[in-house]
């Protein structure tokens, strides 16, 4: 590390009502370096950018920038001093082209035909390509993603954040965009880049400052360090699968056999020949990074999208062009990645959000009427089965932190005594303790005979619970092997694979 | 400096309250409106909220036209409120009305004459099979095609114009009637008629259905699976489909139920307080009901008072353009503030206001 770094925290802590989100956190980032800031969700990375991108001000403690001084007040303040930011969520205007909304972010923004001019420049320059004449409505996820980089890269930063860049990503576009932030620290500007996504990490950067609940727990070379360290570094206990109980498998409760389903929407995935088998009392992970048809293959098992009856068997049953509710009636149930909005309606009370899905298995209709009675106990069971922190089941469900939500939406499903259960992303921007509490409830479940599904791009979380894996990458799934003894260079490999690799020609030789 | 922030669960008492507030700052606009036009603000406003119940001048023709005015209002609004909260958005009400009335018409007519006592049951369900198909041209072209129900729905109405004026003229003509455009009376001819039920009420038959579309849709909206799902779909179309809700089912349900109301309003007012089928049938009750249905917040409660103080607002504002000599733009400016000043106070049930020092963060 050079002697004066470029950007110094000294102590730094942020509370909120009940949260303690930073307590004395230090860390430097030295010039030309790609800094790692690695954690859970929930972790405190969040809010510690923030504060650097003055966006939130620190409780107490101190930040140096190049040796002077730094306390922004407001983004604008960090972006003259050399700080710029790339959101997880891009704010661009659809109906803009790309220089009308490069020019929107700026502070001093050039006449608009020097613009497009400097925005061809930089994305040549920078191996980025993007076309400043293109309406934004129309571009991918990751030229979206290019568009707020290059902003970012005309006010010629001295440190670039990146937050949890890759999540929308397809590898080839996380590809090009780790040779440009090569490029650039080449050059002389620090990167800050946020992920709990270990081998990216280990590709990437040459320093990583972990945090966990807040606090900095420790620093490695991602370099040198294995990325089972990492994990543990994160995760703060040695990585030992939790109380995994050897299960007897019975039959096959699902299989999928070669489903194929067009992309529902022109940013869309389609599925590709989709083969799988879960038995009763196994788990089945299946990883994959965002966008590579997850979304697609739930709703295809929900039955919110239908395919030919026999895609798709339950118990030798095919349900494939059975609706939500006919499936639930046959056991399949189903716990989408988006909470509100999509698995819960997010001004509807709880108790109404408990019949969304439960109506049938409950029992809570009576000739047509709801048994609002009924149904209140059922949610209320939910809320105190899995320790849903609410006042009250009468409360609107965006009112619940998304933990909580999320813990409401597994409960529901699992206190249906599902046969076949499928979730995405369970515990998505959950905190440490409620993701423990739902990884272990679905291994309850499968223990109790239920065949479960678990769809994440949490690759620690697969090898936690999973017997089995499987990759989905371009709407196209691997053949699934054991998790037991899977390296998660191994993974990274099936995750990351050309699209040949899926299935047949790699994975053979794994006993299945 | 102030500024709005979401609160987490909607507030029960603004949801109550801003209907009130809503019209108490409609007199106060309303009054400034009408000091600018050189009217005494008070006098005005009491002579469209007050004078219209209570005078003794005004008060006994007055009073009846409040619930012959409200019923059709009422009875088209609940229809429309289904499917507003579902998403699906009928706008098209007027020619459902339109068509109900023609059919309820020409169904009875075919029987002329007669003194059956069941050609009137017959002439009501004409009418809601009427305004129930001419709802079901938006209804199956948005299923198949996925065309826009707002579109084709509000279109249809100046066809169903069209084909009323067209049967005043032509197959429906009275033909005892000289030649004057225009249908038999239907309201002279006791097997046909909708009279007033008590008199001095102005209570007919279109009132009675409009007290019983409340009383159904509340308890549907309340206790039945088909209201959860109208209320899911609308408020979450994402979970609606994830909870199995059939949204084709769902657009037929709710557009023919609001055409089969609007149809039976048009029906219980051309037997009624109309009488015939005219040219210019129609005097714009299935737009009104638009902003009945929102004035009562899509509540079927709600809306029963909604359309009680719009009746009265026509009311009263007739009888402010006779009595002050009040331009009926102004009237209709008054009307429009009700709206404005309803939907503005609305979110305060969903976001609180928050008042900022200038200089503090």
């Amino acid at each position: 590390m050079t002697d004066t770094p470029l950007l110094a925290l000294q102590g730094i802590s942020k509370s909120y009502p009940g949260v303690k989100a930073n307590e004395d956190v230090s860390f430097r980032i030295g010039a030309g370096h790609i800094h790692a800031l690695l954690g859970e969700n929930g972790a405190g990375k969040s809010t510690l950018v923030k504060m650097i991108y003055g966006l939130v001000r620190p409780d107490a403690g101190t930040m140096s920038l190049s040796g002077a001084p730094f306390a922004p007040s407001a983004p604008r303040e960090a972006r003259a001093r050399g700080v710029a930011m790339v959101f997880q969520h891009f704010s661009l205007f659809d109906a803009l082209n790309v220089a009308e909304n490069v020019a929107l972010g700026m502070d001093h923004a050039p006449a608009p035909r020097a613009l497009a001019g400097r925005i061809r420049e930089v994305s040549a320059g920078y191996g980025l390509p993007l076309d400043p004449d293109r309406l934004v409505g129309d571009l991918s996820a990751g030229e979206r993603q290019r568009v707020e980089i290059i902003r970012c890269l005309l006010q010629e930063p001295r440190l670039l954040i990146m937050d949890e860049p890759t999540s929308v990503l397809t590898p080839q576009e996380v590809e090009i965009l780790f040779g440009t932030l090569r490029q650039l620290a080449a050059e002389g500007t620090s990167i800050l880049y946020i992920s709990h996504k270990l081998e990216e990490i280990r590709a990437l950067c040459n320093e990583a400052t972990v945090l966990r609940r807040g606090k900095v727990v420790g620093t490695a070379d991602p370099r040198q360090a294995t990325a089972r360290e990492l994990a543990e570094m994160m995760v703060g206990t040695t990585l030992t699968p939790p109380a995994r109980a050897r299960r007897d498998l019975g039959e096959v409760a699902l299989a999928v056999d070669h489903l194929t389903l067009p992309a529902l929407s022109a940013f869309g995935t389609s599925l590709t020949d989709v083969t799988l088998q879960v038995r009763a009392g196994e788990v089945l992970g299946i990883g994959g990074v965002a966008g590579n048809g997850q979304d697609e293959l739930l709703l295809a098992l929900s039955g919110e999208v239908r395919a030919r009856p026999d895609a798709i068997l339950l118990g030798g049953r095919p349900v494939g062009a059975m609706g939500p509710n006919e499936r639930r009636h046959a056991g399949l149930l189903t716990a989408p990645e988006e909470r509100l909005g999509h698995a819960a309606a997010p001004d509807m009370s709880l108790i109404e959000n408990a019949f969304l899905t439960g109506a049938d298995r409950k029992r809570l209709t009576r000739n047509g009427f709801v048994d609002w009675r009924e149904t209140q106990i059922f949610a209320e069971d939910v809320i105190k089965t899995f320790d849903v922190r609410t006042p009250g089941p009468g409360v609107a469900a965006r009112a619940l932190s998304g933990g909580n939500l999320q813990k409401f939406v597994i409960g529901r499903e699992i206190l249906q005594n599902p046969f076949v259960i499928v979730v995405n992303q369970p515990t998505w921007g959950v905190d440490a303790a409620a993701a423990a509490f739902i990884r272990q409830a679905l291994l309850d479940r499968a223990s109790a005979g239920a065949a479960v599904l678990v769809i994440s791009q949490d690759i620690d979380e697969i090898l936690e619970i999973a017997d089995k894996f499987a990759a989905l990458n371009g709407g196209r799934l691997s053949e699934p092997v054991p998790t037991e003894g899977l390296t998660v260079d191994r993974i990274g490999l099936m995750l990351g694979g050309a699209h040949g690799l899926s299935g047949t020609d790699e994975v053979q030789h794994v006993p299945a | 400096m102030f500024r709005l922030e979401k609160r987490p669960t909607p507030s029960t008492f603004w949801i109550y309250a801003t209907p009130f507030l809503a019209v108490a700052l409609t007199m106060v606009a309303g009054g400034i409106l009408f000091a600018i036009l050189g009217k005494d603000p008070v006098a005005a406003i009491k002579l469209i909220f007050f004078d219209p119940l209570f005078s003794a001048d005004y008060a006994s023709y007055a009073r009846p036209q409040l619930l012959v005015k409200a019923g059709p209002l009422i009875l088209i609004a609940i229809g429309l409120s289904l499917g507003f909260r579902a998403g699906i958005w009928n706008i098209g009400a007027e020619g459902q009305y339109v068509i109900g009335a023609l059919c309820g018409a020409a169904a009875g007519l075919a029987f002329f004459p007669t003194d059956s006592r069941w050609v009137f049951p017959l002439m009501v369900a004409a009418g809601a099979l009427g305004g129930f198909l001419w709802a079901m041209i938006p209804a199956i072209l948005r299923t198949k095609f996925n065309t826009n129900e707002i579109l084709v729905s509000l279109l249809l109405v100046y066809v169903a114009k069209q084909l009323i004026a067209s049967a005043a003229l032509n197959f429906l003509r009275n033909p005892d009637g000289a030649g004057f455009p225009g249908s038999r009376n239907l309201a002279q001819i006791p097997a046909m008629a909708n009279p007033e039920l008590i008199p001095g009420t102005g209570l007919h038959w279109g009132g009675v259905a409009a007290i019983l579309a409340v009383a159904v849709a509340y308890v549907m909206l309340q206790r039945h699976i088909l209201g959860y799902q109208i209320k899911l779909a609308g408020q979450a179309p994402r979970a609606a489909r994830f909870a199995g809700v059939n949204s084709d089912r769902l657009i037929i349900l709710c557009m023919g139920f609001s055409g089969a109301l609007a149809g039976m309003a048009g029906f219980f007012e051309v037997s009624g307080p109309a009488g015939q089928i005219t040219i210019d049938f129609g005097a714009g009750y299935g737009f009104t009901a638009i902003i009945v249905a929102f004035l009562g917040r899509l509540n079927p409660i709600g809306i029963f008072f909604a359309g009680l103080l719009m009746a009265l607002t026509y009311i009263g504002g007739e009888l402010a353009q006779l009595v002050l000599g009040l331009p009926a733009a102004a009237i209709q400016a008054f009307q429009g503030m009700l709206l404005f000043f309803l939907l503005a106070v609305d979110l305060l049930a969903n976001y609180r206001i928050r008042f900022i020092l200038p200089g503090a963060r």
